[in-house]
């Protein structure tokens, strides 16, 4: 494309394009290798402080490599929170709420997307006219209902509170509508059920969609803080953030094992932003795309 | 095809039943998890809202009384909102621009892009306990490597950032412009792809400067884009609290306490749930007005297009 352009213009610009295209390149990859410092800088800082003895992890002019990495930081975070009960919980809250999600969202997609009925237009406004509401404008009320029911103090009643997602059910209705009807009119007359051709048809054919919706779900549930810290007191409930939470408070002083749990627990979403990045940025230009 | 269809679903028919009771079922599960869970909770804020309702005591009626201890007599309110805006105006504009100008530099046709990509959004993905731990080490005021790094470069007495009331909401403002810009870059990235390179070309036969073909083609093809980012961004900055929790504890004093954080003290901490209603109404009524400016604009600047 930048060859036509050159052949067409006069020949002074011709000869003044090549050297001002270097320099604009140059100026270019400066500037985005400086802000992919900035954005690394902590992360690398976090891994080198979590291998260092407590009375290196300040020393300035900073060591990058410690010369004498104390691996043990990162045994003793174990002994001291309960790291793997936290794990636990984080794996089972984040796995369950996926599924309910990605579930009742895209059955509830494809009835929105693909039958007709009345009142769809009515529920589905329902819909719309919440999702802008942030959780902070219900959230008590919802923590005044769940602990009414008992579920306060419980994996179960964050995971419910999670399940139901109007989020999920835009996305995967957005996906759905792509789909054609000629496919879904050829499934019923073969005979096949709603129910059938929601199972064959359109849960095979939404892979992308549900693994931008699986992305998204674990990225939020296994971050989220203020969830399981309204709702969870027991030690033995705690998620991963939490006991994280736990640590950074009660050995604050202790920067370099610190350092160390938080390393740890940026590892499972380090290794699947590694493998599945682009589902997670599917997710936000969906997202984005929506408005 | 779908005309032939209607016509075999005759109201009041049979199949026309059966087919709404299948359509229903679909439905059922999402839509009344979601009714009972975010719904109901919606409307009993706004009930909830209008009673004194503490801890052990029984809950009585009192109607705006909430309202005007909140504008009146709760002296943080007015610290906290100020403060709340506060942080949207640090956050947005930077945000904003930031991560607009990573997108472009981004979509420059360059090697290594994904790379450049995924570095920018992992910060957004990272837990932000996590990311919060290590960025009040970085910025501790006595032993932290940037002030260390200030006082080698001849400054005496560097920021004490979240440890001053001065300071600590700039630090917030930071660490929230760290973590988010890549995500809004992503955005961004997706709007100007969508911008037809023949624009770009025809700009620069018309011998338009890089510059001009920003203000000229790329800053209007994606005023869409901008308008929604921000009503993202301030929608998102003022029902945050969970980033100066980790953070700040809202401190120093109520230097970063924010309108949700104060939902939440008085909710969870002070059990008055319903002054902590009354406060979300308040949010419930600042969330609508951005959203339907958001309705507005976005209507004006589709016919624009």
């Amino acid at each position: 494309m930048d060859k036509t352009m050159i052949k067409k213009a006069d020949g002074t610009y011709k000869s003044h394009v090549p050297t001002s295209r270097i320099v604009g390149r140059v100026i270019l990859y400066v500037l985005l290798i400086s802000g992919c410092a900035i954005m690394l800088l902590p992360f690398i800082w976090m891994i080198s402080a979590s291998l260092k003895a407590e009375a290196d992890v300040f020393t300035y002019p900073i060591q990058w490599i410690p010369s004498n990495p104390h691996w043990k930081n990162y045994a003793l975070i174990w002994e001291r929170v309960l790291l793997l009960t936290g794990f636990k919980n984080s794996a089972l809250l984040t796995i369950c709420t996926m599924v309910l999600q990605i579930t009742t969202s895209s059955l509830a997609a494809y009835s929105f997307a693909k039958l007709e009925f009345k009142g769809r237009s009515l529920l589905f406004l329902a819909y719309v006219t919440t999702i802008a509401i942030p959780w902070q404008v219900y959230m008590v009320p919802q923590y005044v209902m769940m602990s009414g029911w008992g579920l306060t103090d419980s994996l179960l009643g964050i995971i419910i509170m999670h399940a139901f997602t109007a989020f999920g059910v835009f996305m995967m209705r957005q996906f759905y509508m792509g789909i054609p009807n000629e496919l879904l009119e050829a499934a019923r007359i073969d005979g096949l059920s709603e129910y059938g051709i929601w199972a064959r048809i359109m849960i095979p054919l939404s892979k992308p969609a549900v693994a931008t919706l699986a992305i998204t779900s674990f990225v939020f549930e296994w971050n989220d803080f203020m969830g399981p810290r309204i709702y969870l007191s027991s030690q033995d409930k705690m998620t991963l953030q939490l006991v994280l939470r736990l640590f950074n408070t009660q050995y604050s002083s202790n920067y370099a094992q610190m350092m160390a749990a938080a390393t740890v627990a940026l590892i499972p979403v380090f290794i699947l932003f590694i493998f599945l990045q682009k589902y997670f940025v599917q997710g936000v230009a969906t997202s984005g795309l929506k408005g | 095809m779908t005309q032939g269809l209607q016509s075999q679903r005759k109201p009041g028919s049979k199949l026309h039943i059966k087919r709404t009771l299948i359509a229903y079922s679909f439905i059922a599960p999402n839509f009344i998890g979601y009714m009972v869970l975010t719904f109901v909770p919606i409307i009993l804020s706004f009930v909830y809202s209008t009673m004194e309702w503490n801890l052990g005591v029984e809950k009585t009626f009192v109607g705006i009384g909430n309202f005007r201890y909140m504008f009146s007599v709760d002296l943080d309110f007015w610290k906290v909102v100020w403060n709340t805006f506060y942080y949207t105006i640090g956050t947005v504009p930077v945000c904003l621009i930031l991560s607009l100008l990573l997108a472009i530099l981004m979509n420059q046709g360059l090697r290594g892009k994904v790379f450049f990509r995924s570095v920018f959004f992992f910060p957004y993905v990272a837990s932000l306990v996590a990311v919060a731990v290590v960025w009040m080490a970085l910025f501790n005021p006595d032993k932290g490597p940037v002030n260390e790094l200030l006082r080698s470069l001849g400054m005496k007495n560097p920021p004490r950032w979240a440890g001053s009331a001065e300071w600590a909401m700039p630090t917030v403002i930071g660490l929230t412009i760290w973590k988010q810009a890549g995500y809004y870059m992503v955005v961004y990235l997706a709007a100007l792809q969508g911008v037809p390179m023949e624009l770009y070309e025809a700009a620069r036969m018309d011998g338009a400067n890089a510059f001009q073909r920003f203000t000229h083609v790329t800053w209007p093809m994606v005023t869409p884009t901008t308008f929604f980012v921000s009503m993202m961004l301030i929608i998102g900055t003022f029902k945050s609290y969970d980033i100066m929790y980790v953070t700040t504890q809202g401190g120093p004093g109520t230097a970063t306490k924010v309108l949700a954080y104060h939902i939440y003290n008085n909710a969870f901490v002070s059990m008055k749930f319903g002054y902590a209603s009354a406060l979300s109404v308040f949010l419930f009524f600042v969330v609508l007005i951005i959203t339907l400016i958001q309705f507005r604009g976005e209507k004006r600047f589709t016919s624009y297009l």
